[in-house]
């Protein structure tokens, strides 16, 4: 172990060396005045660039909106031009290797590929390039995709312009390109799980059993998740703890999962392989037996005995149970809880120190001063699994949420089912403790809803809980009717639509209608659901017994502040970004970061072990690998032009710049692996003193000149 | 298939001046966002011309100056949304630099409409596809750019 990390030390180290080794050429590009021509040398060599272009026609997504060939004749007036080609497909093994035959055969020093987004195939043709015997990074992309054939599909005359200039832009620019050396840094050997829902919890597994060490961050007090709520699956009805608690005590059980439950993301700092992540433990006010022995209490500690919760006097409602039972002030959720260690919730306690008494000398596992703690680790890559939350369906006034006592809630309906739940499993209405007869289920609520007050999205996993909620009602209450008011039922995954004909063959009622409005009987409490009947095309005014709302789901409370902590973005409706919908499922566009369940889009049980299996297994692929190559993007400083003033060093939002004395002069220096290459510092200089790789202020110019000044020959 | 709003896309054809508009676009948000507009197939006018940087921050004040003065008639600043930047705090660093280029142009005579900094995410093709349709029909509105006529 040990030998292998020196050699990847030594290995960074000359990749650093090949680095210096190219910098003493760059002064002569810096030299030249910020408005290089594109014609100017800008190369590490002294050669004139020559650029060879090459234009994709992508099928017909390209060359169906444009002119290729107006494009390829207008390409070959514009400086530095040595080559131009075009092909049907420039990404495929045909396409590039006409990159690599044109490098040879044509001496070129920079390529430019006129296709697609670079965000999709750069990597590609960078390989292309790098095949053909160039640098990888002596390349540039046109992009008359995305950005041209798609959006301007009829406008033939508009769209062949803009490609010629993209390709003179890209052009400029590849004429100015140097030769860059990916920097490699080693991976540490560890990995965080935020969220220890069943998502987080796969994820964890998955990695621990692939050999690495994996801390798992839960903001609650025990780990299960939203699925540790639900009584029932779909379609098979296995019972949700009977196939989730193996898992949450395996979890337990595996010793290269650190467990940090009722925590939280504190601070993020660093970069794919070496994140520096602060873990805000919140002040609990119980020790485990191992925090116990640590502060010398031996044979301490909580084991779980239930003696203060017995004496706690103060009563709260308790969240897991969607307050419907009550909890003491030191708790647990459930009684399979993992860890199985109780809470002091702080908010209500009383500091009365009964339980302290309680739970004895021996154990002392109770400190009523505990404060935040704050623990460092340092891992390579993470996944983010921060789940969902109910859409507070009481903003749909319409169906009375929270007006009227009957209607509840799918997940108020799964914990008043479940047999560890409320009632004993015993579905009561709320309002009288009276079986219900007739149970009304309203879908999409607060789905698919285009008024501004729900969401626009389907929450894709209500249709089948409600149908596992009918099929639960007419199993356990004999002679209960369901109601189902439905748009459309989405029973789309494995044996779903099986499942779906079932619940109509065991008597439930279908009826296709959005739910208009609800009422409520003042004296017997029971409601009116009141609809258009779409197939029968006439109103509907149903009495029933009790209102079940399937409401729309939405990120977690804290997915938010979570996401900027890793700088993942969000879709519109809060849902966390991945790299690709299709082809990158589970990453982010923060290297080194990954998505797992529900946080990414709304899913049921099996899509979310699915993508925590497929997070896991990209999130181990560089630890694995032991090694990451980082773009080599970062800023350089210019000494003779840097007057030593400083500006940059506070822009810069990772600390990677510090004032230094060179050569009796103040200057800049910038710590190569803190840098990420955003530019901030680059943008300010006042002196024009801070090279930033890739993004060069002569190259960025020369694109502003190549498209407003023209450049034809 | 149209422009996404009331936007009105302005006429096109010979004879009728087309703007030369330069979009400075952040790797993460914008550019993604612009990429977005295309996999939808959301049809836009297409005189803006796209370079990309990793982030709005790179942007010197300079470069916007620089397009004017190379004869642009807008110039369009696009990064992530605030609070939302790949790189912490890039884009509202450009902001504030880009407030000084608006004041700057004020002062000169140059109408500040010209220049433009909006925030597009990645998820946001629609308002991607809306923002540049309002750019380009802003700038057609405001005619070409003063700098250039006085060059003639």
């Amino acid at each position: 172990m040990v030998e292998k990390k020196k050699t990847t030390t030594k290995k960074t180290e000359t990749k650093k060396q090949d680095t210096k080794k190219a910098a003493p050429v760059k002064p002569e590009v810096k030299k030249q005045a910020p408005a290089a021509k594109p014609a100017a040398t800008g190369s590490t060599t002294q050669q004139k660039p020559r650029i060879g272009v090459f234009i994709c026609h992508c099928g017909t997504n390209i060359a169906g909106s444009m002119d290729i060939n107006a494009v390829q004749e207008y390409a070959k007036n514009i400086p530095n031009v040595a080559y131009i080609d075009n092909y049907k497909y420039m990404c495929s093994m045909p396409g590039q290797a006409v990159i690599n035959k044109a490098i040879h055969d044509n001496k070129l020093t920079g390529v430019v590929v006129a296709a697609c987004s670079p965000r999709l195939h750069e990597p590609t043709f960078r390989t292309a390039t790098k095949e053909g015997g160039l640098n990888p990074f002596r390349f540039e992309m046109a992009n008359i995709r995305e950005q041209n054939s798609w959006v301007h599909m009829h406008d033939q005359e508009g769209s062949t312009d803009k490609a010629k200039d993209a390709i003179r832009i890209a052009v400029a620019k590849a004429s100015l390109l140097q030769d860059l050396f990916p920097k490699t840094v080693p991976v540490e050997k560890a990995a965080m799980v935020v969220g220890a829902g069943v998502a987080g919890m796969q994820a964890a597994l998955d990695l621990s059993a692939a050999g690495i060490k994996t801390y798992l961050v839960e903001s609650d007090t025990s780990i299960g998740g939203r699925m540790s709520q639900l009584d029932k699956t779909f379609p098979t009805l296995d019972c949700s703890q009977c196939i989730l608690t193996p898992k949450m005590v395996d979890v337990g059980r595996e010793s290269l999962i650190e467990l940090y439950t009722y925590s939280e993301v504190h601070e993020v700092e660093g970069y794919i392989g070496n994140f520096d992540v602060t873990i805000r433990k919140k002040a609990r006010g119980v020790m485990t037996p191992k925090e116990a022995e640590a502060k010398g209490i031996v044979g301490g500690g909580c084991n779980g005995c239930g003696d203060c919760e017995t004496i706690c006097p103060v009563v709260k409602p308790n969240e897991f149970e969607m307050g419907m039972k009550p909890r003491k002030a030191i708790y647990i959720n459930h009684p399979q809880v993992v860890p199985l260690l109780y809470t002091i919730d702080f908010n209500s306690c009383v500091k009365c120190g009964l339980c302290v008494t309680a739970c004895g000398p021996e154990k002392k596992a109770i400190d009523l001063e505990s404060k935040d703690e704050f623990v460092k680790v340092k891992v390579g890559t993470a996944i983010l699994a921060t789940g969902y939350e109910l859409f507070p369906i009481e903003k749909k006034e319409e169906w009375g949420y929270k007006r009227f006592e009957n209607v509840i809630t799918g997940l108020e309906f799964e914990r008043l089912i479940c047999a560890s739940g409320p009632t004993g499993g015993h579905l009561v209405r709320p309002s009288d403790g009276e079986t219900p007869k007739r149970v009304a289920f309203v879908l999409c609520a607060g789905s698919r809803d285009n008024t501004g007050i729900g969401k626009p999205y389907c929450s894709r996993f209500c249709c089948m809980y409600s149908l596992k909620h009918a099929h639960q009602i007419i199993e356990k209450i004999p002679g209960c009717t369901p109601y189902i008011f439905y748009m459309d039922i989405r029973s789309f995954g494995k044996a779903y639509e099986e499942f779906y004909y079932r619940i109509q063959d065991e008597g439930a009622k279908f009826i296709r209608g959005r739910v208009a409005n609800i009422l409520e009987d003042s004296k017997t409490k029971k409601l009116h659901v009141m609809t258009d009947d779409t197939l029968l095309d006439r109103p509907v005014d149903i009495e029933v017994d009790m209102v079940v709302l399937a409401s729309a789901v939405q990120p977690s409370a804290d997915t938010n502040r979570t996401r900027k902590l890793f700088g993942v973005s969000c879709s519109m409706d809060g849902w966390l970004l991945e790299a690709h919908p299709k082809l990158n499922p589970c990453g982010t566009t923060t290297a080194g970061v990954f998505l797992a369940g529900v946080c990414q889009g709304p899913k049921d049980i099996p899509d979310t072990v699915a993508s925590a299996e497929g997070a896991a297994s990209a999130a181990s692929i560089p630890i694995h690998k032991g090694e990451v190559e980082l773009e080599p993007y970062f800023a350089t400083c210019i000494d003779e032009k840097c007057a030593g003033c400083g500006m940059c060093v506070n822009l810069c939002p990772y600390s990677a710049l510090a004032l230094v004395e060179k050569n009796g002069r103040t200057v800049m220096e910038v710590t190569e692996a803190k840098c990420k290459g955003c530019g901030t510092c680059g943008g300010f200089c006042p002196g024009g003193a801070i090279w930033m790789n890739h993004f060069a202020t002569p190259q960025i110019v020369a694109q502003i000149d190549a498209f407003l000044l023209g450049g034809e020959q | 298939m149209s422009a996404p709003g009331n936007f009105k896309i302005p006429e096109r054809g010979p004879g009728i001046w087309q703007p030369k508009i330069i979009g400075l676009l952040c790797n993460w948000c914008s550019y993604a966002g612009a990429d977005l507009a295309g996999g939808g197939r959301i049809q836009y006018p297409p005189d803006v011309r796209v370079v990309r940087v990793m982030c709005t921050g790179r942007l010197d004040a300079l470069f916007v100056l620089k397009a004017f003065a190379d004869g642009a008639d807008g110039v369009l600043v696009s990064g992530c949304h605030f609070g939302d930047c790949h790189y912490l705090e890039g884009n509202y660093k450009a902001a504030k630099r880009m407030f000084m280029v608006k004041r700057l142009m004020k002062s000169i005579g140059l109408d500040d409409r010209r220049f433009r900094m909006t925030f597009v995410s990645a998820s946001e093709g629609a308002k991607w596809a809306a923002v540049i349709t309002d750019v380009v029909n802003t700038v057609t509105e405001l005619g070409p750019s003063p700098i250039t006529e006085f060059k003639k």
